[in-house]
Formats: structure tokens, sequence, C-alpha cells
């Protein structure tokens, strides 16, 4: 009996939609806009306790701020600047207690005078909608025709189509104007010439390790390991030092002669020791980061991978190029010396660079 | 011998060898450390015929018999003992299995069954020596830092918490590694690291680095001072944790602003 | 300032009305004078109740323009103490590992910021973090804009001051990584030499006259801090006033709903809702940023050392907002053509083209899409993501690409991270580079016709209510509720456009009717905006009158 009644018509799910009168629909066949809804208050609206409440909060949050900033001076007078001076804060790990004082009492009382800023906002301002009419932007036609109107009177009294010899020699002089504002650019910098194209190594220069600042033997180079070398003539404290540095820099591997697969690489060495160029034939990084097993090395930028058995081929990545090899012996102390300059041009390619 | 590499990849010859090994080790633990500091005046032959007892059971299958190499590990002649002590103390051999590179694992081997090893391997052949302590102590920082990246930067990252290589190879973090076995690694090259002997990389350079790496991974002596490290990995990290906490908190702030306040009452 | 002032301002409103003729509060006064000579009230009357529509999604522009703000605040603060200068000095100072260690005055005045300036720290990492967060900020921003549609009329001059936004602010923010002059930033500085290098014809003299000389010179970091500091953060302000000025002048777009037309903006007054709401969102955001410089470091400069040529540290990335150019040529295959004495450093060249290709299709898209709809009617009611189904599917194309070329420019990390090989990585990259937006944006379009398809369903069979029923014939069924008359509207109140169709091939006079090339593509590309493939029909009245008067069945 009672699931009998449960079946009656309304009950039935098209029901929910027939009865009470159906969606109301505009002339053109559109579901219609019913409007704004109205507006419905807040606790905080029609409760003058809820009201109090809220402004002890917004309140509270201003005072914490004022808190904070007071503990933000505190900090800066108490603790002491200085990397010997740090702390341990759980989770974080040791730290400037400084840094971390500072930070912690200025974002609190910044964020709490947001947070009480939103939340007057939130409970204690009109959350009322209002609207508001948008207007065209664009003008009215007449509008329209009054400006350009105005504009073809103006334009016919300056003359300005009418007199070429005006027009064309303002044109002329607004055109040439700027020129002299790219001339002045030229002093930026010196040209290019063949600057890019050689090194500071030249025939019988020695080659000196970076680390100890010594000469190197053949024999200071063994397999498996990697040594830097810059030109004798070069020290730190050379004004021209980082210039001369971004270009010179070596790297000396040993190879076992019968892994040398390239036979140019295998006579520019020395008893299977090989000078490479350390900057990347792509854009210039110190690549450097050498396998001594597979002997490849890697650049740790953008991963080009050079075989340095094999000529320094690459073998990955978006370098364009081998490294240029430099080509080496010794001199009568046994000390290892470049035969020349770098027979192409070092480092990244550039559109004058020919091999 | 034959019957034995027949044998190698049978499924359980792995669990053999490791069982065998850890009775071994254990037995010769136990019979060896309560006399450690009786054995440090034996003679030098017998420190090499323990080793080479520990080092027929743990590294034959690959190094060969005589440390002369097989098919799947170089041979040991010439390496040095500072090559067994870095590899065996850092538990990086005897290897679980071949691969790209050989990680770094708990260590199997007590010190003085490592000593051991190392004498055994340093009497194949001449090679790097296992470094004393003043090889590896007194070095300056600064000086250290300037070499460190120079020549190792480049892998091993500016605070020493390592970088990818090519095909899945990669420099390990230094962090926690001990002096010595820096000086080691330094030394010898292990795996594709390069070797930096002494005519490449002072043993006073040495010092340098190792005083620099000391320095800088110990959270101790090198706070992070601005805050979390955010794995000390330059910006990838630092871009991760701006764009899901900063800018997360920030688009938390903007919905908790323009969400409605709730009406009083609910229909 | 307090609550109470609140409270009794109504009372207090109509006191003044009363008593303003007698004597003036000094406030008025003051007002006066101004008024007098600036025709403030003018201004004010038409923008002091300014309605501002509410959504989450319609803040993130202020968290751009409060960062911005942070920005020049705190890099106001570390001119004051950092040394633009390449000179080479030898450190002395408190930080034990560089002592005695050459470096340049920048780099030393950096370090100094870090520890010997109280709070310099503090001051250096917010204004790090706060520019990782303007550009992310940035990019969101605009995805919100893009994906609902509002850079169409009248506003597509504002989408493009917003990109020149995004393009300058990554700018700017390289050169401020770039500035301290250590190990990471001199490696992007080198970078920049590399790419600069690669452009055919004038790379070698851009290079000679940016660096002063060969790299790196002594000129380049003071070069880069006027431009840093005034060059481009002046013209960022500029644009971002004219941005402000459109926002005011176009008022705020809105979501359909009940009571918001194209004729007007429903929201809440400037004053004091949104004077509250944005002023203290201000606060929020510039709090936020000083928590996080207080426990999470950035840009530890002292733990890089200073750069030199010769020297690098692996993990070389650029910050994030660079991080998708520099995944553009990790990915990169070696190219390079030479010929003719000449050199063509296509490794580098294309990622640089590539590059600028990804932000010309933003600065383009507005006007492109004006094209192919040939709408010109001005929009304020914004889009549902998924009535516009191809633009979504773009956007998502667009983002996916970018978040493969930032795996690609991550590809070290994750390598060591996911114990992957770095060149699988890469391939994996190269290969997702094409493969990814395409598969995006097939996903992200089909999804949206998803989506309208149940929205059709919800209008027409109303909406689930989770009861379930059971029919004399012992069929069971699920009661729907039809949707409120606000939702129905809501739901039905963007427009679906027809596809433009090309006028018949022969005019009524046989003649062969000449079309263009250009109007045969527009038609295809309207179809392919509009056609049945890409938009499902909303649901008529009539389908609705039809379904919801019919008897028995479904």
């Amino acid at each position: 009996m009672t699931s009998q009644d449960n079946m009656s018509e309304e009950h039935l799910p098209e029901a929910a939609h027939g009865h009470g009168g159906g969606p109301v629909v505009t002339k053109d066949g559109h579901f219609a806009d019913p409007g704004l809804p109205a507006h419905e208050p807040r606790r905080t609206d029609i409760d003058e306790k809820a009201a109090r409440r809220a402004e002890r909060q917004v309140a509270m949050w201003f005072l914490l701020s004022m808190l904070a900033t007071v503990a933000f001076i505190a900090s800066y007078v108490i603790f002491k600047p200085g990397p010997t001076h740090h702390v341990y804060v759980w989770p974080i790990g040791n730290v400037a207690p400084l840094n971390f004082a500072l930070g912690t009492t200025l974002g609190v009382s910044l964020f709490a005078i947001g947070a009480g800023a939103v939340h007057w906002a939130r409970t204690l301002m009109s959350d009322e909608e209002h609207i508001a009419e948008r207007h065209p932007i664009e003008a009215t036609p007449a509008v329209r025709e009054q400006v350009f109107a105005d504009f073809r009177q103006g334009a016919k009294e300056s003359g300005f189509g009418r007199r070429k010899l005006i027009r064309n020699t303002m044109i002329g002089a607004m055109a040439m104007v700027p020129l002299s504002a790219v001339v002045l650019f030229r002093d930026l910098g010196p040209l290019p010439e063949q600057k890019l194209d050689t090194t500071g190594w030249k025939a019988g220069m020695l080659l000196k390790n970076i680390n100890t600042g010594e000469p190197i033997k053949a024999s200071d180079v063994q397999v498996g390991s990697l040594t830097f070398a810059m030109p004798q003539d070069l020290s730190e404290d050379d004004e021209d030092f980082q210039v001369r540095i971004a270009k010179d820099a070596l790297m000396l591997v040993r190879l076992q002669p019968g892994d040398i697969k390239d036979k140019k690489s295998a006579t520019w060495g020395y008893q299977g020791v090989l000078a490479f160029s350390k900057i990347c034939t792509h854009v210039g990084c110190p690549i450097s980061l050498y396998e001594q097993q597979t002997h490849h090395v890697l650049c740790p930028c953008h991963q080009s991978t050079f075989d340095l058995s094999d000529g320094a081929r690459v073998i990955f990545g978006p370098a364009g190029h081998a490294l240029p090899q430099l080509q080496i012996g010794v001199d009568n102390t046994g000390n290892l010396q470049a035969l020349g300059d770098f027979t192409v041009p070092v480092g990244p390619g550039f559109w004058e660079r020919s091999e | 011998m034959k019957k034995l590499s027949a044998r190698r990849r049978h499924p359980l010859a792995a669990l053999v060898v490791l069982i065998f090994a850890l009775v071994v080790t254990g037995g010769l633990y136990a019979a060896l450390a309560p006399t450690s500091s009786a054995s440090a005046d034996a003679s030098q032959s017998l420190q090499v015929e323990e080793g080479k007892r520990l080092y027929q059971v743990g590294c034959a299958s690959c190094h060969g018999l005589n440390g002369e190499g097989t098919s799947i590990g170089p041979s040991l002649v010439g390496v040095g003992s500072a090559a067994v002590d870095f590899q065996v103390g850092t538990g990086r051999m005897p290897a679980q299995q071949p691969g790209a590179q050989i990680p770094k694992k708990k260590v199997i081997y007590s010190q003085g069954q490592i000593d051991q090893m190392a004498a055994f391997v340093a009497s194949l052949g001449a090679g790097p020596v296992v470094p004393t302590e003043s090889q590896y102590t007194g070095g300056d920082v600064s000086k250290g830092g300037e070499l460190f990246r120079t020549n190792c930067a480049q892998c091993h990252n500016f605070a020493g918490a390592g970088g990818a290589l090519s095909e899945g190879k990669f420099a390990p973090s230094l962090a926690g590694t001990s002096a010595k076995h820096m000086y080691e690694a330094m030394l010898t090259g292990p795996q594709n690291m390069p070797s930096f002997p002494n005519s490449t990389l002072s043993e006073q350079n040495k010092k340098d680095i190792i005083a620099y790496v000391t320095h800088t991974t110990d959270s101790n002596t090198n706070p992070s001072y601005g805050g979390m490290t955010l794995g000390a990995i330059g910006p990838v990290s630092e871009g991760l944790f701006g764009w899901i906490f900063a800018l997360g908190a920030l688009i938390g702030a903007a919905i908790w602003i323009a969400a409605r306040t709730p009406k009083a009452k609910k229909s | 300032m307090s609550t109470h002032e609140y409270d009794s301002s109504h009372e207090e409103q109509i006191g003044h009305s009363e008593a303003g003729v007698e004597q003036k509060h000094l406030g008025e006064k003051s007002a006066d004078w101004v008024d007098g000579r600036l025709g403030i009230y003018n201004l004010a009357k038409a923008n002091l109740r300014k309605i501002f529509p509410d959504h989450w999604s319609f803040m993130l522009g202020e968290i751009c323009l409060y960062s911005f703000i942070i920005i020049i605040l705190t890099g106001v603060y570390l001119t004051l103490f950092f040394q633009p200068s390449m000179g080479e000095v030898v450190y002395h100072g408190s930080y034990v590992p560089l002592q005695g260690i050459k470096m340049s005055e920048a780099y030393k005045s950096a370090i100094d910021i870090s520890f010997d300036v109280r709070g310099g720290l503090l001051i250096r990492q917010i204004h790090h973090w706060a520019a990782i967060v303007f550009v992310a900020a940035m990019l969101v921003h605009m995805m919100r804009v893009f994906f609902t549609g509002a850079f169409r009329k009248p506003r597509e001059i504002n989408w493009l001051f917003g990109f020149l936004l995004l393009f300058l602010g990554m700018f700017d923010g390289f050169m401020g990584y770039s500035l301290p002059d250590d190990l990471l930033s001199g490696t992007g500085i080198r970078f920049m030499e590399g790419a600069i290098l690669s452009m055919p014809l004038v790379g070698t003299y851009l290079q000679m006259f940016l660096y002063g000389g060969q790299f790196p010179g002594n000129d380049i970091i003071p070069r880069f801090f006027t431009i840093h500091v005034l060059l481009i953060p002046g013209i960022m302000l500029g644009l971002l006033v004219a941005h402000l000025i459109l926002v005011f002048y176009h008022k705020h777009t809105q979501f359909a709903g009940p009571g918001r037309t194209e004729k007007n903006v429903v929201g809440m007054p400037l004053m004091p809702v949104y004077m509250a709401k944005a002023g203290g969102f201000f606060f929020l955001v510039f709090g936020v940023i000083a928590f996080v410089s207080a426990i999470a470091s950035v840009n530890p400069i002292w733990a890089y050392g200073p750069y030199r040529p010769d020297q690098v540290s692996t993990d070389a990335q650029p910050d994030w907002y660079m991080g998708f150019s520099e995944g553009l040529i990790r990915i990169m295959p070696g190219w390079e053509i030479r010929a003719w004495g000449h050199t063509l450093e296509l490794g580098v060249f294309i990622p640089l083209m590539v590059f600028g290709l990804m932000f010309i299709v933003i600065a383009i898209y507005p006007f492109l899409e004006g094209w192919i709809t040939g709408d010109k009617r001005e929009h304020h009611i914004l889009d549902r993501p998924r009535n516009a189904p191809v633009r979504t599917g773009l956007g998502v194309a667009w983002i996916t690409e970018y978040i493969i070329l930032l795996v690609g420019g991550g590809n070290d990390l994750f390598a060591t991270h996911l114990h992957l090989s770095i060149d699988a990585i890469t391939w994996a990259c190269r290969i997702l580079f094409f493969v990814g937006p395409v598969a995006a944006f097939m996903i992200t379009k089909r999804w949206c016709m998803g989506l309208q398809r149940r929205d059709k369903d919800k209008i027409l069979h109303g909406r689930e209510t989770g009861t379930i029923k059971r029919l004399p014939h012992g069929e069971f069924i699920e009661v729907h509720a039809q949707l409120p008359q606000e939702e129905l509207f809501r739901l039905t109140a963007h427009e679906q456009q027809a596809p433009t169709e090309l006028p018949p091939a022969v005019d009524e006079n046989g003649v062969k009717r000449k079309v263009s090339r250009a109007a045969k593509l527009r038609a295809k590309l309207s179809d392919g905006y509009f056609g049945p493939q890409s938009q499902i029909a909303k649901p008529t009245v009539e389908e609705h009158a039809e379904l919801t008067s019919g008897h028995g069945h479904h």
C-alpha cells in the first residue's frame, strides 16, 4: 500500500520538472536571466554579538602586527650578523638567527595587517552586490564625424598635404636625426676583427699546471688522470686574466696510444698526452666532466658530449663541432709546450668562423 | 675453476656466495677482532696472506684469482692499497651487480680486513698507497674552495651535492665522505672519475680540497644561512619551491579573499 | 583606523551634509584644495565606488602587481649597498671559505650584503623570491585571461601590455640573476655570449658591443646593472600603469550568471570593500614572501664562489622562468652548417628562434582568433574554457610544451633524482617536443567536449539527486531534479558561433567566384573552431520542454 502511494504521479521524476511552472523563457527562445538574487545577510549583519566578535578578531590581527614589528626591531638589535652565527631551527636546519628572526617577524607583521584588513572586509563591510552599467567604448557616429572633420581642418590649415617640400624635408630630417644616437653607440666596444680566432697560445709556450703553477712533464700526466693547464705567461694577477683564461684554458688527458682512434689527434699529442680546449664549442661553458673509462667529456651546462679518444668529436648534445686540440710537444727539459696556437677558434661558433 | 664459473650464473649462486661471505666474514671477524692490537705487530706477510684469503672469497670471482682481471672486473695489478681501501671502505666493492656505475653501499668488511685485502692487492704490483692522517689534514679552506671549483665542482656541484654524467652514470654526493676516502678517490680515480695524482694536484692541494669539502658538507661549519638548502642544487629546486609553496600560498590567500562569507541562514 | 569608525560612518555622513555649509572638516578643505588644482572629484566620482566582481582568479594579477612593488622596494635597498663593478679585489671579509680569493667588487659587495649588512640577506632573499613569484604569477594570470577569453575585444591591447610585461620581467630577472657575478650567474652570462655569437652576420659585432670587447671584459655587469635597475623597470612601470588604467577603463570582465550581462558589471565597490581586500592582499603577499625568505634559501652566492671563465659547477641552470629556453637548448641536436668560410651554429640559433616563436604566438593569439571568428563585438562575459575547446586545447598544448622544455632544462637533475640516464631523458624530451603538444591538444579538446555534453545532459535531465525509485513495473530509476533557473541560464548563457561559410563556388550568373586563399584558410580554421567536431549544440528550450512535458519515457 505504501509503496503504491510512493508511485503516485507527483513522485515520478518527470514531475519534478513539470510542476512549479517550468523554466522561464525569453521571447527569442533562451532560458531567461532570473536577475540578481536577493541579498542575504551574514551573521555579522544581523547579530551584533557576532559583529563585535569579528571586530575583536580584526583588532587582534592588527595588534599581532604591532607586536611582530616590535619583535623585528628587537631582533635587529639582539642578533648579530655574520657567517659565524648560526642556530638550529627545526625542521629547517642550521640557519642564520638574524635572517630567520627578521624574516619571520617581518612576515608576521605584514601578513597580520593583510589578514586583518581582509577579515574586516569579509565580515563587517557590506557584501551587497552592486550593478554598474557599462558604456560602449566606441564613440558615437556624431563624435566620430566631428573628430574627422577637426582633423581634416587642422591638416588643411597646416598645408602638410599641399606643401610637399615641407613635408618631404621634415620627414627626411626626422628620419635622419636618430642616426646621431646610433653613431653614439659605436664606442660600446671594439670591432670583432680577428679577435675570436686566436688565443694566447704561441709556439714554444710552456703548459702550466693550473693547480700547482708548475710546468708539466709528460710523465706527470697519467692515464686516467685529468689535468688543467694555462699558458706559462698567464698569472691570476694579470689584469686580462679573465679574458685570457676564457679562451686559453686547457684540459690534458693521457690515453693508451692504442685507444686513440683519430690519427691526427694522436700525432698532435705527445706520447698519448692530448691537450684540448676546456671551453665548450656550444656556448662556452668550461667543459670538464671527464669520464676516464669511456674517455667521454660532458658539458655540465647542456650535456654536449665529446669523445676525447676520437679527436673530441661530438657524440651527443647540442654542440656543433669538436673541441679544438692544441698541438703539443716537449722542450729540451722535457716540459710540455705548445707547438703553436689552436688552428681553429676556440669556444662557441660564430658567423665568421671558418675551419 | 671451470666448474665454478659455470655455476656462477646459477640463480642461487649470488645467495650462496653472499651467505658464504657473511659466514667467513663473521667468523674471521670473531677470530681477529679481539686480537687486533696484537695483529698490529704481526708480520706484513701475514697481512698479505689473510688478505689473499679474504680476496679469494669476496673479490676473485670478478677480478680473477690473482687480481689479473676478468671480463666483468678490471685487473687490480698496480691499483695500489689506496684503491682497495676506497672501494671496499665505502662499500662500493664487492659489487652487487655490474652496471653503469657501482654505487656506495653498507660496508661489509672491518677496517682490519680491508687493510689485509689492501696489503694483498698492493703486493700484486706497486700503486697508490693508503695515505696517513698527516697527508689529508690541515688544509686551507678558501684555497681548497678555489681548487674545488676548478677541478671538482663540474661533476660534484658547488656544494658537493653530486651531479649527472652520461648514460646513467653520476658523480656522487660528497656529504659524509671521510677525508681519507676523499684523498684516495683523488689519488686513484675510482670508476669513471679521473685520477688526480700528485703531479696534477699536489698533496697540499688535496689537503686544501679535503678541508673545503669537509667544511662545506657539514652544516655545523657551513650552515644554510638563508634557510632550507632545498638540496643545494641551484635554481631548479628554488623554482619548484617558489611555484608550489610561495605561489601556492598566495593563490590560497586569493581564494580566501574572494570567497563569499557564509550567509546567516542556510536554506 | 578602527572598526568603530566604520560602524558609525553612516551617521557621520548624514552629519556632514547638514553641517558642511557652515564649517568644513580639515580633510574636506584639503580635498577641495587638491580638486581646485587637479580636478580629483571627477576622477573620484567615477572610481571611488567602482564595482569589481569577486572571483579568486581575478586576484592573480594583483599578486603580480604586489610582487613587482616588493621587488622595486627591496631592489632600491639593495642598490644602496651593491657595487656593480668588475674591478678585481681580494676578499678579506667575514666569510672564511672565501678569504684571500680574488673576486669582482660586484661579488664582494653581494657577499657583504649577505653577511655584514643586518637584514641584507633577508632583503636579498625577498628580492629574489619575489622575482620568482612575480614571473610565475604573471604566467598564471595570463593563463586565466587566456582560458576565459578575457583577451577579446576590447582588451587585445591590454593583453599585449601584459605580454610585454611578462617578456621584460623574464629578462630583467635574468639580468638580476647575472649581477652578483658568482659562478652560476657568470655561466649564464657566458651562455648569453654564445647565444649572441650564434646570430648570423651581426653576432660577433653585437657581442663585442654588449660586452665592451671579448668575454667577459669589464663592462657587462655595470651595463646590466643600468638596464636591470633603470631601463627595464622604467619601461615596465609605464606598461604597468597603462595596464591598470585600461583595467579601470574597460571595467573588469565577469563570469556568466544571474543578473550579469554584457552591459553591466556586478560586484562590490572599490571603497571600502576592494580597498580593504586589495590593500590587504598587498600585505598578505609581502608577508608570505618575507616568511618564505626567512625559511628557504635562494641563490646562496657565497656557496657558488666568484666567477672564473674556466670554472663551473654542475646543476648550471637559470632561474625557472628561463628554464624553458634552457630546455630548448639542451634537447637541440648539435647541428651546424659550415660553408664558404662561414659557420651557422644551428645548435644555438634554432633554439633562439623557437624561443622567440613561443613568445610571438602569445602576442598574436588574440588577433589570430579575432580574424578567424570575425567577431567585432565587445566581450565582457567570460567564456568557460570547455565552451571554447579549440582555444583551451591550444592553451594546454602551449603549457605542455613549456613543461616538457622545463623538464628538458632540468634533465640532469631528473637523471640523478629519478636514477635515469640523462641521454634517455633528453631523447624523450626531443620526441615529446613534437608529440606532447599535439596529444595534449587532442585530449583537452575531447575533454572539453565531454564537459559540454555533461552540461547539456544536466540541463535536459536535471541534476542527479541520489534518490533511487522503483517504478510499478519494477524498473529502478534515479530521480533527477530540474536545475534552478539560475543554473539553466548560467549554463546556456554562452553564444555558439557558426563556422564561416565560403560563398558558393559559382555565382548566380554561373561565373566562377574568386575566393582568396586567405578566405579559404579562414573558413577552414573557423570550421575547426566552431564546426560540429568542436562544439556540442547547446540544448534549446524546445528540447527541454519536449523532454520535461513528456510522460512515461525518459
